[in-house]
């Protein structure tokens, strides 16, 4: 049967000296994603900002956007964003936020339904109003919050001090990444996008785990030896897992961004970033700070035998 | 690591077995499965997973009750309660009863007529008196003497929020019957935090009709229209309008209501047997009828306007006494309108304004589409994964691959057996964890690679392999299950629907890709007894 492995077996890659690489590698990708989130910001759905999405469908041919943009101007709603998608049968039609609180909201809807007649085919409509989305803001800040802390204390009874510092400062590190990704892509911000985030953190930790727990398992097995040679030792024997993990799991989000249809277009997008991110950083950002940190005083004794 | 109980192996088929039965409905069409579930007992878990509104399509509209509306029907009964007590007291006043806002405030010049109607209004506060236990129930309003003979009534805090739950359980109840009026199957309704309601209706493609269901106070009033030299601040001025809205008559309409739609026991629209236009006709319940018969004994020749939300549908003159406690309201409809007032007639009103604050509406079409697509997606992400499986582990990833597919089978049968919502985001869920549910695999493969490049026994790699290897893939696995838990109270419709999805494929990757991979590997090692590790 043909065979093939992405992963030489019995590699030694000198992880640890690509540091001198990868350290100001992901120090200038996190000073341009805090840049960028500062200067840009995030592309905010109507999740967040509030506003009026629909979604539309030209019943003949294809979808007048110049039009469509020009009813803006025609029904004095401000900015209409208008995305056409497909086979530019199928649009999105984005209104923003109108003053008047959430009973102003309403009556968009049905001012765009009068004014395109009857070419378009509503095939979504979301109204968003202030105050939901304020909420919204609310609960999505919390979750990730929630998450960042749910977090660290697992990582605080799971590990030595040393390990879990190198995590929460990896697990940082993609978040921050991840961030920057959303503002320089102007990929739609939205509560998916946060869902996409967590899941994002879970992943990366999960890599993270997996190297960090054969670290630890080498500082028992081999008390002597230096510590870079432990990472680099430990990052090779799991560097096909890691490998072989991380593409099926981008496998199954290619399939998803390419055939899952727009709406979670972007969810898929950002996981794939975040998925690459959390592997790079769990083997060059997580692993070398261990070399500053010191290794831990003692391994704790094991808990699974052996 | 290679005796299996046969319990155990028993229960692992067994399991299996039960889960792709547990979704076989999923895949029946409606009427067939319908049919074959009315032959089971009613214990038999034959339903098919259950269908978020972004994948079966339908309208999520969530409803605020307006907290300062009900504050204001407050005010105006408290109006209503002091003109009673100080008529009935005969206690003088000077200027008319205000009230704005949360107060109500009137002049009684008089001391002792002031002292008087205090104590009286006090009592009134308190309408469930002094208890049994000496209890006294929270004063509903309270009674203030304010210099210059000023009387002022202000509601409290926990009146007027016990007034706001009264009418969200009200409200609910109005909008169930005025949804069930639509014909739609299974709406879901119910209350969200404080003063909100969510009502979900699936399949729905007209909103616009829901929506104006929803957004109608349908407050039905009978009031006098008021004669030159009334007073006026007893007066609303109120418009009549035409089919498109605009104002055609405006009438100065008594602010004391004599007749409520909450009298009314019937509602149905019918034709007018002369001019033949559309109609809704109604009938009083007794106390309504009495009411009716006495206002408009009582005040022949004069015009009665018919007034809803604030609007006046027609202001007929009174030809004759009323007394069959039924009657008929014209007032230029289409027929459409007037079978929709009667709905809401028969509904009853809200008791206060209903804003929606969020609105989610998804068409049938796209619902279907997102399946397709999420489907595609799947296979797609499936086909690449097993393929890939193959080709690394050769048998080992057939016994991956064979895990997968129970795998995604128990997420599905969870789905179900939960009776969660499959949302499109939960459709992207599962094919994360196509993904990922491999990984338990990879791990535990990678590890008995390794052991055996030490130069380890067979059995020994094996048995170090899947030992070694399942502390990670517990430690891994979970830092994505507190992920999960945390979307899941935290996130509302599809995000909820994609933690479910998550930590459902974590769980059962840890009975398919351990245990199972394990029992597979068991039964090949007995059954072919190899000499080298095949990976």
């Amino acid at each position: 049967m043909l065979r093939f492995r992405l992963a030489p077996d019995n590699v030694k890659l000198g992880f640890m000296q690509l540091r001198s690489v990868t350290y100001p590698l992901s120090a200038l990708l996190s000073i341009l994603s805090v840049v960028a989130f500062l200067t840009l910001g995030l592309n905010y759905g109507i999740d967040f900002a509030g506003g009026t999405l629909m979604e539309l469908r030209a019943k003949t041919g294809q979808a007048d956007l110049v039009s469509l943009r020009a009813l803006g101007d025609k029904l004095q709603l401000g900015e209409v964003e208008v995305q056409a998608f497909g086979e530019n049968q199928d649009v999105t039609v984005r209104v923003r936020l109108q003053p008047g609180g959430d009973a102003a909201q309403q009556e968009i809807v049905q001012k765009i339904r009068v004014a395109v007649g009857d070419n378009y085919e509503f095939r979504r409509v979301e109204v968003v109003g202030p105050r939901v989305s304020g909420e919204l803001v609310q609960s999505g800040t919390l979750g990730v919050v929630l998450s960042i802390l749910a977090v660290l204390t697992y990582l605080w009874f799971r590990y030595e001090w040393q390990l879990a510092v190198a995590a929460v400062i990896a697990t940082m590190h993609d978040l921050l990444l991840t961030m920057g990704f959303f503002a320089i892509t102007r990929l739609e911000f939205n509560i998916t996008s946060i869902a996409a985030i967590l899941t994002i953190v879970g992943l990366s930790l999960n890599e993270t785990v997996v190297i960090l727990d054969r670290i630890r398992e080498m500082l028992r097995k081999y008390k002597r030896m230096p510590m870079p040679e432990i990472i680099d030792t430990s990052i090779n024997a799991v560097l096909s897992r890691t490998i072989m993990t991380s593409t099926t799991t981008l496998m199954a989000l290619a399939a998803l961004a390419f055939f899952g249809g727009h709406v979670i277009q972007s969810f898929s997008l950002a996981m794939m970033f975040g998925m690459v991110i959390g592997a790079y950083s769990s083997i060059f950002i997580c692993s070398p700070i261990l070399i500053y940190l010191g290794a831990p005083s003692q391994a704790e004794p094991e808990k699974n035998g052996n | 690591m290679f005796r299996f109980p046969r319990w155990k192996i028993a229960s692992i088929i067994a399991m299996t077995v039960l889960a792709f039965l547990v979704i076989v409905p999923s895949f029946l069409a409606k009427d067939v499965r319908e049919g074959i579930a009315k032959k089971l007992p009613s214990w038999a878990p034959f339903y098919s997973v259950v269908l978020g509104l972004d994948l079966q399509g339908g309208a999520h509209i969530l409803l605020e009750v307006d907290a300062a509306d009900v504050a204001r029907t407050q005010v105006e009964a408290l109006r209503d309660d002091v003109r009673r007590i100080l008529r009935e007291e005969r206690i003088r006043i000077t200027g008319g009863i205000g009230g704005s806002g949360r107060t109500v405030q009137v002049r009684v010049p008089d001391a002792a007529d002031r002292q008087k109607a205090i104590a009286r209004l006090r009592m009134q506060a308190q309408p469930g008196g002094v208890n049994a236990l000496g209890a006294t129930t929270p004063p509903t309003f309270e009674v203030r003497d304010t210099a210059d003979g000023l009387v002022q009534l202000t509601l409290t805090d926990p009146a007027v929020l016990e007034r706001v739950r009264r009418a969200v359980d009200q409200t609910i109840e109005v909008i169930r019957r005025r949804v069930d009026a639509l014909g739609t199957t299974e709406p879901n309704i119910q209350r969200q935090g404080a003063n909100r309601v969510l009502v979900q209706v699936p399949g729905l493609e007209d909103t616009n009709r829901l929506k104006e269901l929803l957004g109608t106070t349908a407050r039905l009033e009978f009031r006098l229209v008021a004669d030159p030299g009334y007073n006026p601040g007893d007066i609303d001025m109120l418009n009549e309008y035409d089919r498109e809205g605009n104002p055609t008559a405006s009438y100065p309409v008594e602010k004391r209501v004599m007749v409520q739609g909450e009298d009314l026991t019937d509602a149905q629209p019918g034709f007018d047997q002369r001019s033949g236009e559309p109609v809704v006709n109604f009938r009083f319940n007794l106390r309504g009828g009495q009411r009716f018969g006495e206002v408009t004994s009582a005040n022949v020749g004069k015009p009665f306007a018919i007034v809803l939300d604030n609007k006046v549908i027609s202001a007929p003159r009174i030809l004759s006494p009323i007394t069959g406690g039924s009657g008929q309201i014209s007032g230029r409809f289409t027929v459409q309108q007037a079978n929709d007032l009667s709905v809401l007639l028969r509904a009853g009103a809200l008791p206060a304004k209903l804003t929606i604050v969020e609105e989610r509406t998804v068409g049938p079409g796209l619902g279907q589409d997102s399946i397709d697509a999420g489907r595609t997606a799947a296979y797609v992400a499936a086909t690449l994964v097993v393929t890939y499986m193959l080709t690394t582990y050769g048998i080992f990833g057939l016994f991956a691959n064979i895990a997968l597919l129970v795998h995604i089978v128990m997420v599905f049968a969870g789905l179900v057996l939960l009776q969660a919502t499959l949302t499109l985001p939960g459709i992207a869920g599962i094919v994360l964890t196509i993904g990922m549910a491999v990984d338990a695999n990879v791990l535990i493969y990678e590890r008995i690679r390794e052991e055996g490049r030490l130069g380890r026994s067979i059995i020994s790699a094996l048995d170090a392999g899947f030992n070694r290897a399942f502390s990670t893939i517990v430690d891994s696995q979970s830092t994505t299950m507190v992920v999960a838990i945390i979307l899941y109270f935290l996130g509302s419709g599809p995000v909820r629907g994609f933690a479910v999805s998550l930590a459902l494929g974590i769980v059962t990757t840890i009975v398919t890709a351990v245990t199972m991979t394990r029992l597979m590997i068991a039964l090949w090692y007995r059954w072919s007894r190899p000499t080298r590790i095949p990976i």
